[in-house]
């Protein structure tokens, strides 16, 4: 194998698993060291420059970060890095001081925001510190989206959304809310220098079998039933309530039905348990409830009675596994099953749909409904109009349209300065500062801690279910949360090789308690992942091979179980492995880090 | 010195022995010696050799005298018994010891000035005795402990850290184990793990005294240049003749080999050790030969490495004594005081 470039700024960010794996790329590991030192504003700030909504994300995130995060592999369960996320919001000080000035004299360009949700939210964030003038256009009359008018108030209490929407609106945005937009080319005619499309895919799927027209009356879309709980236009459901359908939009409907007064709530799935869209945790909760989760019953027909709903037949199916694997339905051939239901809510999806885009602007859209766009930079077809966030490749959630939201902004910006959009992208970038500081002496905790995660607290089951405003979880207290910080391994502080120090003493072979590390003669990458200490057996996690040392050989080290614990660099006599922490620069504007 | 504690974490595929451990648990304590200690490497050979072998850490005896190599008994096999004695005098404690409990794996741990030095009239007594255990010396040419002035080992003309020559002859403890009745002799070097772990497997089954000298750098007094007992020293003239290894009685013997390449040696206890000659004329079994060997290739400042001298079918202090088979810790009073008619028949028959 050729030798490693550490300079690539991807190496050791994959390294970082957590951080590679958000898409907006959170530093991670920074933030919870500066949980653990009680620093709490730090670590808010840190988050809020590259995800932009911490507290809201402490308690909602879809957490990509956490399936990464390298403690499932080398113990068992990973950080609990989302609910850490939420102790630095939680006990942070005053962040005044710390946010990005924004200028009063404007830069001379205006943008227009379409929609108030996370996406152009961080537009708005990101733009306004650079002096542009920036307009958001809201059909709503408050801000936050689907964040405010989905996500319900027991995951996420209204006075933490509203405090980091308004943070955002506060920096100077000017707000055109109650205003449904419903001809793009209107937009485009008010002269905007550029136009940022953050709409959402704000349709609810609807399933067309026998009986649904006329049980209409009592079948609800989803996500139209939580934004009207949402903005308290509905306080109570009746009867017995069946939620039809398997991700997290199902999750808060059938939450939410069982805290209006449902007198049964049943989720019924057509798909296994294990293959449900939503998330572990979700599903996890629900249960807690006592909300029955029912799977492998496709709907068949809605029965009803003088326009009056009285219940579903459902089909019996199991899910086998094709000749290619992928799981397909089968009938069991047990007799189609009766469920009796006052009300259905139907949580099977969404999808984008932009009907006010006229299709002649310029703007084209795939047979899917979605906007043609440019992957790095997020421009349309039309070179003046960006999308990001469920509007640009169909819903997803919260970080990603963080993440959309950052490169939507640089594209905008170096479009108002006349820059090409991805000649002239700023790239990325990584530094390396050795973390040594004296013998034996690190500026970080690297000692190895074996503890278990630690479980959030919750509150009462019959206070939560009594009242839809409570919050469930309780979050870490600053105790717990330092305990749970200690798991982090510390992954971007980075083991680095220097090959022209090694004598090839073998002590760091002997002290490593993961066998990361080995000194053998080169190959090619498959055959020599079978030579090393431990079989290198992950092929998502990389190799880290030097130079030849003077025997011919090559230091090998296996990414994938390195604990960070320093141990290599301590036993090391010529410090050629020394402990550096890897610093990316991730080009984002108006960032606070930079 | 390292402070933290070596994290129980381990690699999950860490191999799983006969007795359900892994090498992780024939660790000890986290090293105190010096970062890059060749002991230290020493020390990992022996954890992986006893893993490898499957034998219960409980069932160890290991015994030291003084010095940084003395102290590594405590950096391995943490769960068996053990001795820090007195300096040079590892191998009088290692005779009572093994007299005493001869069903123990008896591992002794010396250094060059603790057995060539102050013990060397010790050494050479230990090996006359033919002890049933593994002698071990971490030869760093130098007492490191102390802060590394010249040990006996030392060749002559090589210089210490400053530049300073060494005026004397060195003691080749190796030669002498062989002149003097040692029936497993080799040498090795910390750096070279495969030949090192091989090498302590054999030792350690063998029956009878054997005996290592592992030279074994010394980082922080011995490792410049102008030391013949440095890293860069022996990757150049370290000359490896016979490798070795333990193979257990379950496994088939190895029969067609190419001719004078490989040779299975059977052992008491119908195991094999498997000897690969990687010097065609080289013979591990003639004594005189290999004591000729090392010399002339000693002359040309070549360091000799390997199993260099076997002999399978000898006998150890416990047959030469002709003691009992229980061991003597095991025997109650009745057999230690068998009573007066007892004394009366011994005292009888010198009559
Ligand atoms: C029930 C449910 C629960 C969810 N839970 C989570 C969660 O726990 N964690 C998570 O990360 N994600 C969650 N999501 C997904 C997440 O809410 C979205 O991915 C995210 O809000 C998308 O952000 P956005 O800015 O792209 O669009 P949106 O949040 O959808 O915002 C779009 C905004 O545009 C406005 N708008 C739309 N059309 C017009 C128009 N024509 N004129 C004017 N205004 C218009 C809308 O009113 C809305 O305010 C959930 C989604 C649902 C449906
Ligand atoms: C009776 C006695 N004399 C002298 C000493 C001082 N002393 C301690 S260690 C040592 C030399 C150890 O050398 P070696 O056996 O080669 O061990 P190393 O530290 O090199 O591994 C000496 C002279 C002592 N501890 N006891
Ligand atoms: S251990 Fe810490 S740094 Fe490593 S992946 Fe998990 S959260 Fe990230
Ligand atoms: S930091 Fe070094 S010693 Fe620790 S696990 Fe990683 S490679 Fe091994
Ligand atoms: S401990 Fe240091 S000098 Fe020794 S082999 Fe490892 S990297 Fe090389
Ligand atoms: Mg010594």
């Amino acid at each position: 194998m050729k030798p490693t470039n550490i300079h690539n700024p991807d190496y050791f960010h994959k390294v970082v698993d957590c951080q590679w794996a958000c898409p907006a790329h959170t530093p991670v590991p920074e933030y919870i060291r500066l949980i653990a030192a009680e620093r709490y504003t730090e670590a808010y700030m840190l988050n809020w420059d590259s995800n932009v909504f911490p507290g809201i994300l402490g308690r909602t995130c879809d957490r990509p970060c956490e399936p990464a995060c390298r403690r499932v592999r080398t113990e068992e369960k990973p950080v609990a890095i989302c609910r850490l996320k939420r102790v630095a919001a939680d006990y942070k000080g005053d962040i005044t001081d710390y946010l990005p000035p924004v200028p009063k004299k404007k830069n001379g360009f205006r943008v227009a925001l379409l929609g108030c949700g996370p996406a152009s939210l961080a537009v708005a964030r990101d733009l306004l510190p650079l002096g542009y003038e920036v307009h958001m256009f809201e059909k709503d009359p408050a801000g936050g989206g689907m964040m405010r008018t989905q996500i319900p108030a027991f995951r996420l209490p209204a006075d933490v959304l509203e405090e980091e929407v308004d943070l955002i609106l506060d920096m100077g945005v000017e707000c055109h809310f109650g205003h449904e937009i419903t001809s793009m080319k209107e937009m485009l005619d008010m002269g905007f220098d550029a136009y940022f499309v953050g709409t959402g895919a704000p349709r609810g799927r609807d399933l067309d079998i026998p009986g649904r027209a006329e049980s209409d009356a009592h079948i609800s879309i989803g996500i139209d039933w939580l934004s009207s709980v949402a903005f308290g236009h509905t306080t109570s459901i009746q009867g017995k309530v069946i939620v039809m359908g398997g991700g997290n939009t199902a999750m808060d409907c059938c939450r939410t039905s069982k805290r209006l007064g449902a007198e049964s709530v049943h989720v019924v799935v057509r798909s296994g348990f294990d293959v449900m869209k939503a998330s572990e945790w979700e599903k996890e909760e629900a249960m807690l409830e006592g909300i029955p989760i029912i799977n492998n019953r496709p709907p068949r027909e809605f029965v009803h009675e003088g326009g009056k709903l009285k219940g579903i037949w459902f089909t019996c199916i199991e899910q086998v596994p094709d000749e290619n694997g992928r799981l397909k339905s089968v009938p069991t051939g047990e007799p189609d099953v009766f469920m009796e239901a006052d009300h259905v809510l139907m949580a099977i999806g969404q999808e984008n749909h932009c009907p006010w885009i006229e299709r002649d602007l310029g703007i084209e859209f795939d047979k899917w409904d979605c906007p043609v766009l440019d992957e790095i930079t997020f421009q349309s077809t039309n070179a003046k109009v960006f999308f990001g966030g469920d509007s640009a490749f169909g819903p997803e959630n919260i970080i990603w349209a963080s993440a959309h939201a950052h490169q939507a902004a640089i594209s905008i910006h170096l479009m108002c300065q006349g820059k090409d959009l991805k000649k002239d992208r700023p790239p990325r970038g990584v530094n390396l500062i050795s973390q040594k500081m004296g013998v034996h002496e690190w500026s970080y905790d690297s000692e190895h801690d074996p503890a278990k995660r630690v479980f959030v607290p919750h509150s009462k089951l019959d206070k939560t279910l009594s009242n839809i405003k409570v919050e469930v979880e309780l979050g870490f207290d600053a105790r717990l949360g330092a305990h749970e910080a200690q798991r982090c391994l510390n992954c971007d502080i980075q083991t680095v090789f220097t090959e022209k120090l090694c004598i090839e003493c073998d002590a760091c072979v002997d002290i490593c308690p993961m066998d990361c590390i080995s000194f053998v003669e080169n190959g090619e990458e498959a055959e020599l992942r079978t030579r090393l200490m431990a079989p290198a057996e992950n092929l998502e996690q990389d190799l880290y091979v030097s130079e030849a040392l003077p025997t011919t050989r090559v230091m090998v080290k296996d990414e994938d179980l390195c604990l960070h614990c320093g141990l290599c660099a301590e036993r090391c006599p010529t410090n050629a492995w020394d402990m550096q922490k890897s610093v990316f620069h991730l080009p984002q504007l108006g960032s606070y880090a930079e | 010195m390292t402070f933290v504690a070596k994290p129980t974490a381990r690699h999950p595929s860490l191999k799983i022995n006969e007795i359900g451990l892994t090498r992780r648990d024939y660790e000890g304590s986290v090293s105190t010696l010096c970062a890059g200690c060749g002991h230290d490497s020493v020390s990992a050979a022996i954890v992986s050799a006893c893993a490898e072998l499957g034998l219960p850490p409980h069932k160890f005896l290991k015994i030291s005298g003084i010095g940084c190599s003395s102290k590594t008994p405590n950096y391995f096999l943490g769960h068996s018994h053990g001795f820090n004695s007195v300096h040079g005098r590892m191998p009088s404690v290692a005779t009572g010891a093994s007299l005493a409990n001869k069903e123990l794996y008896c591992l002794g741990i010396s250094g060059d000035g603790d057995s060539a030095s102050i013990g060397f009239g010790q050494f050479a007594h230990i090996v006359r005795r033919r002890i049933n255990m593994l002698y071990i010396v971490d030869n760093n040419g130098t007492y490191g402990l102390t802060k590394g002035q010249f040990s006996a080992t030392n060749d002559l003309g090589s210089t210490s850290k400053r530049g300073v020559p060494n005026l004397y002859e060195p003691i080749d403890l190796v030669s002498m184990a062989m002149q003097i009745g040692a029936t497993f002799v080799a040498r090795s070097f910390s750096g070279d793990k495969r030949q090192l772990v091989g090498l302590i497997k054999a030792g350690l089954m063998h029956r009878g005294f054997s005996f290592i000298d592992v030279i074994s750098p010394c980082v922080a007094f011995n490792n410049h240049n102008g030391s013949t007992k440095s890293f860069a020293h022996m990757r150049n003239m370290q000359r490896e003749v016979v490798s070795a290894d333990y193979v257990a009685p379950q496994v088939e013997m190895q029969i067609d080999y190419a001719a004078g390449e490989t040779e299975d040696v059977t052992m008491p206890d119908g195991a094999h050790l498997r000897l690969r000659k990687l010097h065609s004329d080289y013979d591990p079994h003639d004594r005189l030969h290999a004591i000729n060997y090392l010399g002339e290739r000693g002359r040309e400042g070549e360091v000799v490495t390997g199993l260099l001298y076997v002999k399978s079918d000898t006998e150890n202090t416990h047959d030469i004594l002709n003691l009992v088979d229980t061991p003597l810790n095991s025997l109650d009073e009745e057999d230690l005081c068998p009573g007066l008619d007892a004394l009366e028949s011994i005292n009888q028959s010198f009559r």
